[in-house]
């Protein structure tokens, strides 16, 4: 007997059309939205995908989950960075009308990109602070969305640990397992796994930001201090 | 209104690597003692391995007092002011020992007399003008037997290179003689470690693994390291990394005569009229408490011990307690600790656990080891390479300009070669200079209304080729072990940083020191330093070992002569 494949999710998953490039990669799950608006969520969405495509090598950041990580964040630790997004999603849509004609989500995965290389450089116009510290900030967002702890709302089913060979949180490691060559079963575990941990959070919001920049020094997070012990 | 409490023998101001210390030879002694902490306790439930809140939400120094007052930054006197965006160190019982690298270097031989030993080789000019560097009141000799009580007492890990003069080669053959070897063997090594470390044989070099202050086997009842790979910037899950919160300071509270008090913001160190201290004001949820003693040990850190000293002003002290010679704040210095080199292997290096003090040392290019008869700088780094990334930190690694920083091409890239690179971390000699210094900043404060600490520094030429010379021999060092891509890092700035010196620099000469040889201020004798705040050299090592050896000598020393101190 063949047991259908389920998406994880409900919904119209299952009618959605492939991702472009993607193998036979199901749609993800998209979670209830807790802090931006649709429209915005769909833009970060859109935009986490061409960071970290999903294509022939595998999944990206939508199959992670980075824009949910970032959507939850953003009413936590990252709420000191929420007027940096809604400002930059603002400028990011009307640089991409005028620009382009059309919206980021019409446009084709390589003319979305071309919209990225000007934002990431600097060259896209009518962003506060310049564009460059608003593409630094998703970026930024969006490596931790993939390749944190999945505690936190990305990493969905350990796809960034995966991506890159990253064998999982362990509390006791061997010598083998510290062996050139050593081949590493991934154990795809939270570190709240471990029953042991306390959930207490970091702290209320990210670091206040050094004083004389604004966006553009989210993207310093802990390297605004100089630490090696 | 403040309440007045008791009186005690010996307020300790803060119970990290260095207060916690003092506190067991104090309370073995027989005296009584009340430590202030500005953190609390934490425990091994609160380490959880988790890179998001350690690494990057700075968890847990975040929560701390030490949020409140980060120092601002300078370069010189006239340039803009910026403030960084968290502290490095974290409040606790136990304080940054909680979450640091726990790396357990003794001072090699040169480091205490680096004026004197620089003159006679190489002649006085050689010594960088600008600098107000000056030898030790003391040796290695003397601390030897401090260090060797905290290796013992703490627990630290190592291989021994100089026993009594005897070198051993799998040691480090640099460093001075020791009584006896390590309580514990060294951490063990990993498959890269190895390949490095015959890498630098190969070159004729000598590598060795570096000392921690952490367990390689059960001691003393605690566990042995589980090399996870969460050390850095995290607390350890199974107490296997040695702070005082498991040692000093739970065997001093067992004499009965230690009380720790948690959650105490120290705003005042109060003196008489005859300018003896007499004890300390504190605050806690908003009350204000007068603890009076017979004596004080400043063990808070190089920017708070300055801070506080300037903010204790009095009719004896109109300028800040014990800065009557305007020494206060002066000899600041931050160790050249940025600048490190990155490589990229043509082969997984599987270095995905460990822990920065799981490594390869070679100290053949640190201090005066090598001669500096046609170079023009004094000093040098010590070369360390470990084992220790963590999945984000990975995947935000550089390309080394094959491909751009995001998207199809990078994603490839990451996925083959995040087990690929390694980071070296170089310890630089770094000395003081006389437009390096600490105040209190004119214009921004904590939320208790007190001025913050201002940072006037910049590293100097001397440190810049020390950085250029190292540099090149870390490329030259990965280049033989196969690396086929390296980048020399950038040396950063002199911002606030766990490397922090001077402000109450130890000397005989009260006119360019703070503290005396044992530690004591030469303007309040009852008023002791602890901490790198009193060290006027840097060494190219970590500075926890040599502060927790200063801290067990001034208390030993306060101890023994109690009478003649608290006069």
């Amino acid at each position: 007997m063949t047991i259908p494949l389920t998406p994880i999710g409900g919904g119209d998953v299952a009618a959605a059309p492939p991702i472009a490039e993607a193998v036979t990669q199901a749609a993800p799950r998209r979670e209830a939205i807790e802090n931006l608006t649709a429209a915005e969520a769909d833009l970060l969405e859109a935009i986490c995908a061409r960071i970290i495509p999903t294509d022939a090598t595998g999944p990206g950041a939508r199959e992670a989950r980075a824009a949910h990580f970032i959507d939850r964040a953003l009413g936590g630790a990252l709420a000191s960075s929420k007027p940096a997004y809604t400002a930059g999603f603002a400028a990011f849509d009307r640089y991409c009308r005028s620009s382009r004609g059309k919206p980021f989500l019409e446009l084709p995965a390589r003319d979305q990109d071309s919209v990225l290389i000007d934002v990431e450089t600097g060259a896209a116009t009518g962003f506060q602070g310049g564009s460059g510290a608003f593409f630094g900030l998703v970026r930024t967002h969006t490596l931790q969305g993939t390749f944190g702890d999945p505690f936190y709302g990305g990493n969905a089913n350990f796809v960034g640990w995966d991506l890159i060979g990253y064998p999982g949180v362990r509390t006791n490691v061997s010598a083998e397992d510290q062996r050139l060559g050593a081949k590493l079963t991934p154990n795809h575990k939270s570190a709240y796994d471990t029953e042991m941990f306390t959930k207490a959070q970091a702290r209320l919001s990210e670091p206040v930001k050094p004083s004389e920049s604004s966006v553009s020094s989210v993207a310093l997070e802990s390297k605004s201090v100089g630490y090696g012990h | 209104m403040a309440t007045k409490l008791k009186a005690t023998g010996v307020v300790v101001i803060g119970l990290g690597a260095a207060g916690g210390v003092a506190v067991l030879p104090l309370t073995q002694a027989g005296l009584e003692v009340v430590g202030l902490e500005a953190g609390t306790w934490l425990t091994r439930r609160d380490f959880a391995p988790d890179e998001i809140r350690n690494n990057v939400r700075d968890w847990p120094q975040s929560v701390q007092k030490a949020q409140q007052e980060v120092p601002t930054h300078r370069v010189n006197a006239k340039a803009n002011t910026t403030r960084a965006g968290s502290h490095p160190m974290m409040n606790a019982v136990g304080g940054t020992t909680l979450h640091y690298w726990a790396q357990s270097w003794r001072l090699n031989p040169w480091d205490f007399k680096v004026v004197s030993a620089t003159t006679r080789r190489y002649g006085a000019l050689r010594v960088p003008k600008g600098s107000t560097v000056e030898d030790w009141p003391f040796g290695l000799d003397e601390l030897e037997a401090y260090y060797d009580k905290i290796e013992y007492e703490m627990g630290v890990s190592g291989q021994a290179g100089n026993v009594k003069g005897t070198l051993d080669t799998r040691g480090n053959i640099f460093e001075g003689p020791r009584a006896r070897p390590y309580p514990m063997p060294p951490l063990r090594s990993t498959g890269f470690i190895d390949l490095m470390a015959a890498a630098a044989r190969g070159l004729g070099w000598h590598p060795f693994a570096g000392p921690a202050s952490i367990n390689s086997r059960t001691y003393n009842g605690r566990s042995a390291c589980m090399y996870h790979g969460f050390c850095n910037k995290g607390g350890c899950h199974v107490d296997a990394k040695n702070g005082p919160h498991l040692t000093t300071i739970p065997r001093a509270q067992e004499t009965g005569r230690l009380k720790v008090v948690t959650r105490a913001h120290v705003t005042s160190i109060d003196t008489d009229d005859q300018g003896r201290v007499t004890g300390v004001t504190y605050v806690t949820d908003g009350q204000e408490f007068i603890q009076p003693a017979k004596a004080v040990l400043l063990g808070s850190y190089t920017y708070e011990n300055s801070r506080l000293l300037l903010l204790s002003k009095s009719k004896a002290f109109p300028n800040g307690l014990s800065n009557n010679h305007g020494q206060v704040g002066r000899h600041y210095f931050s160790h050249a600790q940025g600048a490190g080199v990155t490589a990229l292997f043509p082969f997984n290096i599987n270095a995905w656990y460990g822990l920065p003090a799981q490594g390869v040392a070679v100290d053949n290019f640190a201090d005066d080891n090598y001669d500096h008869g046609a170079l023009d700088y004094i000093g040098g780094g010590n070369l360390w390479v470990m084992s220790d990334r963590r999945p984000i930190a990975a995947a935000s690694m550089g390309t080394f300009g094959r491909t751009p920083s995001w998207g199809k091409e990078w994603k490839q890239f990451v996925m083959e070669n995040a087990d690929r690179t390694n980071t070296a971390y170089i310890q630089k000699t770094t000395l003081p200079y006389e437009s390096n210094y600490l105040d209190l900043d004119p214009t921004v404060k904590d939320p208790l209304g007190f001025p913050v600490c201002r940072i006037t520094a910049d590293y100097q030429d001397n440190e810049r080729k020390i950085m250029a010379h190292t540099q090149d021999k870390m490329t030259e060092w990965y280049k033989a072990a196969g690396a086929t891509a390296t980048q020399a890092n950038p040396l950063g700035t002199m911002g606030p940083t766990t490397h922090a010196y001077g402000g109450t620099r130890m000397g005989k000469n009260a006119e360019t020191n703070v503290v005396n040889e044992w530690g004591f201020s030469h303007e309040v004798p009852n008023l002791g330093v602890l901490g790198a705040s009193v060290m006027g050299t840097s060494g190219a090592r970590n500075p926890t070992l040599t502060v927790q050896a200063l801290a067990w000598r001034t208390a030993a020393y306060l101890a023994k002569n109690w009478k003649s101190v608290t006069v």
